[in-house]
């Protein structure tokens, strides 16, 4: 039987969610342009006024937000809320220059978590389960927002964080774990290592998972339900609107659910902005339309996906995204963590190489791999081997303070990477996830 | 008393090596000693020539990673036990030999070794005192 944490809202009917939505985005445009004035300068310039949007037919008149604005508005430029009235502060895992910030009122962190919530509910989670949350804590959204959903929810919470994987398996056999949040890569690696210490599915109470914050495949997922005995739900998020929660999977495991009496969704042609019908593949844009600190309208989240509206065995009447197909740009998660190509150029030209470069991403026993190809110098190369594997260790090094993961560096000879005539292919990702 | 070798970085890839060849064919360049130190992805291609200039030149314009080194040149009988003398007096110098080959020479019963040490002048020093006999780099490029 499926569950649901908020059933009203979750199985409303279409007419009535549009109405909701229609009200909501009405009121949020007027209290941003009110109290953004970044926004508010991309409205006046775009000759779109609060008067302008009356209904959700209207979206489509707002400007854009991209990552970019984030950045040049960093960090108090999108806030729309006194300090005053904000209760926290989280950000993004990347890393590119100037970290992406996100306020919180308590407002907006009920509703994060309410989010979360409905995401533990629908993976089967009640008050009588153990839910074992190995995000990350701090910063990352993944971490918090699960375990404030946890807490909603009534469940038992392990604020275990990441690491220490022998630990996580015995808290999980001690306590008898029900619910297991984290990356599917941690997942992966936390049944892998339950096998290696010698025990089986037998030895845990795990029910289901939820894992997001990274891409996966349905491969993967048949995998770790196999490896820990468990039901795998997907969830998905971005700092930029909250957290994890903005969407989540049911029982029918075809796509995710977005939440949107707080987040009206938009699927956009990716270079020309144009709004795309249902069922197109293009690139997911979000309205928060209930969040109050950082309200973000039209944010495009490079994210590719398709939005289905096909009835769903669940019950559910939310809208349901695809697990994003590819990002739009250029930016790669590697092991939960963002990483843009630049930020490995801005290594290598500090470490004095040429910026000819290109970076392999694969997944081998269901972990991320990251290989960098760097050409050599005449000034860097040496006739014995040892230096120069003394100078790939040492570029790997720089290269895991920028990123945080460690890199496998080559130096190759120079040329040897191969050129292109238009927007340099710097990234091969060999992943396969579709 | 030193030689200089020519080292070439060359991806670990078929057909890599041949070019490098067919370059110093194109040149004339005659190959007096040549060693190969090889990892997974990429390898060095250590050369003694009869032109090392010219050929450091030559393999630069064509768009090869180069490095001249000096390393020195020793030439011991072709019997048993003539490299063990040596290698015994660098140890005995506490010199390390960062790595070496050797080629035998047309000349009957001589033998010629290439070393490269993490200190020229002391090896020199040490080999000399124990009446080793170095060649000198016309010696080594004119052989």
């Amino acid at each position: 039987m499926e569950r649901y944490w908020n059933k009203e809202i979750e199985c409303m009917s279409r007419e009535d969610m549009k109405k909701l939505q229609d009200e909501r985005l009405v009121a949020q445009v007027k209290h941003v342009y009110a109290n953004v004035p970044y926004y508010k300068k991309l409205m006046d310039e775009k000759g779109v006024t609060p008067d302008d949007i009356r209904s959700t037919a209207d979206l489509h008149k707002l400007p854009f937000l991209t990552k970019a604005d984030l950045r040049e508005a960093y960090p108090y430029g999108l806030l729309a809320k006194p300090l005053s009235e904000c209760v926290r502060i989280q950000s993004t895992s990347g890393t590119t220059g100037k970290r992406v910030v996100a306020f919180y009122t308590q407002h907006d962190i009920d509703l994060w978590e309410d989010c979360c919530a409905r995401a533990i509910t629908a993976a089967g989670g009640t008050k009588d389960d153990v839910c074992q949350v190995c995000y990350g804590y701090g910063l990352f959204t993944g971490g918090p927002g699960l375990n404030g959903g946890s807490h909603k929810v009534g469940c038992l919470t392990l604020p275990m964080s990441s690491g220490n994987t022998e630990r996580q398996i015995q808290f999980m056999i001690d306590l008898q774990s029900t619910i297991l949040c984290c990356t599917p890569s941690y997942a992966a690696y936390i049944g892998e290592t339950l096998h290696e210490m010698g025990y089986t599915t037998d030895d845990i109470k795990l029910k289901a998972g939820i894992f997001g914050a990274e891409p996966w495949t349905e491969e993967m997922r048949r995998e770790i339900e196999k490896s820990l005995g468990i039901k795998a739900y997907d969830i998905y998020g971005l700092t930029e609107t909250s957290g994890p929660g903005v969407s989540f999977e049911c029982s029918e495991q075809t796509g995710m659910h977005i939440n949107e009496d707080h987040f009206i969704a938009e699927i956009i042609d990716p270079d020309t902005g144009e709004v795309l019908p249902e069922g197109s593949k293009g690139e997911l844009v979000f309205t928060s339309i209930t969040k109050e600190a950082f309200p973000l309208l039209r944010y495009r989240t490079r994210d590719i996906c398709v939005l289905t509206r096909e009835k769903c065995s669940c019950g559910r009447t939310l809208v349901k995204m695809s697990k994003p197909l590819g990002r739009s740009d250029d930016m790669l998660i590697i092991r939960g963590v963002n990483v843009f190509p630049s930020q490995i150029e801005t290594v290598l030209i500090e470490q004095g190489y040429a910026p000819n470069y290109q970076i392999e991403v694969d997944r081998i026993n269901n972990s991320d791999t990251l290989d960098v190809n760097v050409e050599m110098s005449d000034d860097k190369f040496s006739d014995m081997v040892k230096d120069i594997q003394q100078k790939e260790r040492e570029l790997a090094a720089a290269i895991k303070t920028m990123l945080g993961i460690s890199p496998k560096v080559h130096l190759v000879p120079p040329k040897t990477i191969a050129r292109s005539e238009g927007k340099a292919v710097r990234v091969i990702d060999k992943r396969k996830l579709v | 008393m030193l030689i200089k070798q020519i080292s070439i970085f060359v991806e670990n890839k078929p057909g890599r090596l041949s070019a490098v060849t067919k370059l110093l064919a194109e040149n004339n360049i005659d190959i007096r000693a040549l060693s190969v130190a090889d990892t997974k992805d990429f390898g060095i291609l250590r050369l003694i020539v009869n032109k090392p200039d010219e050929t450091c030149e030559a393999l630069k314009k064509a768009g090869w990673t180069v490095s001249l080194t000096n390393v020195i040149a020793i030439g011991i009988t072709d019997a048993p036990g003539g490299l063990s003398g040596v290698v015994e007096c660098l140890y005995a110098a506490n010199i390390s030999v960062e790595y070496m080959y050797a080629f035998i020479s047309k000349a009957e019963d001589q033998a010629y070794v290439i070393l490269r040490v993490d200190n020229n002048d002391r090896a020199i020093e040490a080999l000399v005192e124990n009446n080793f006999t170095l060649l000198k780099a016309s010696e080594v490029y004119d052989m």
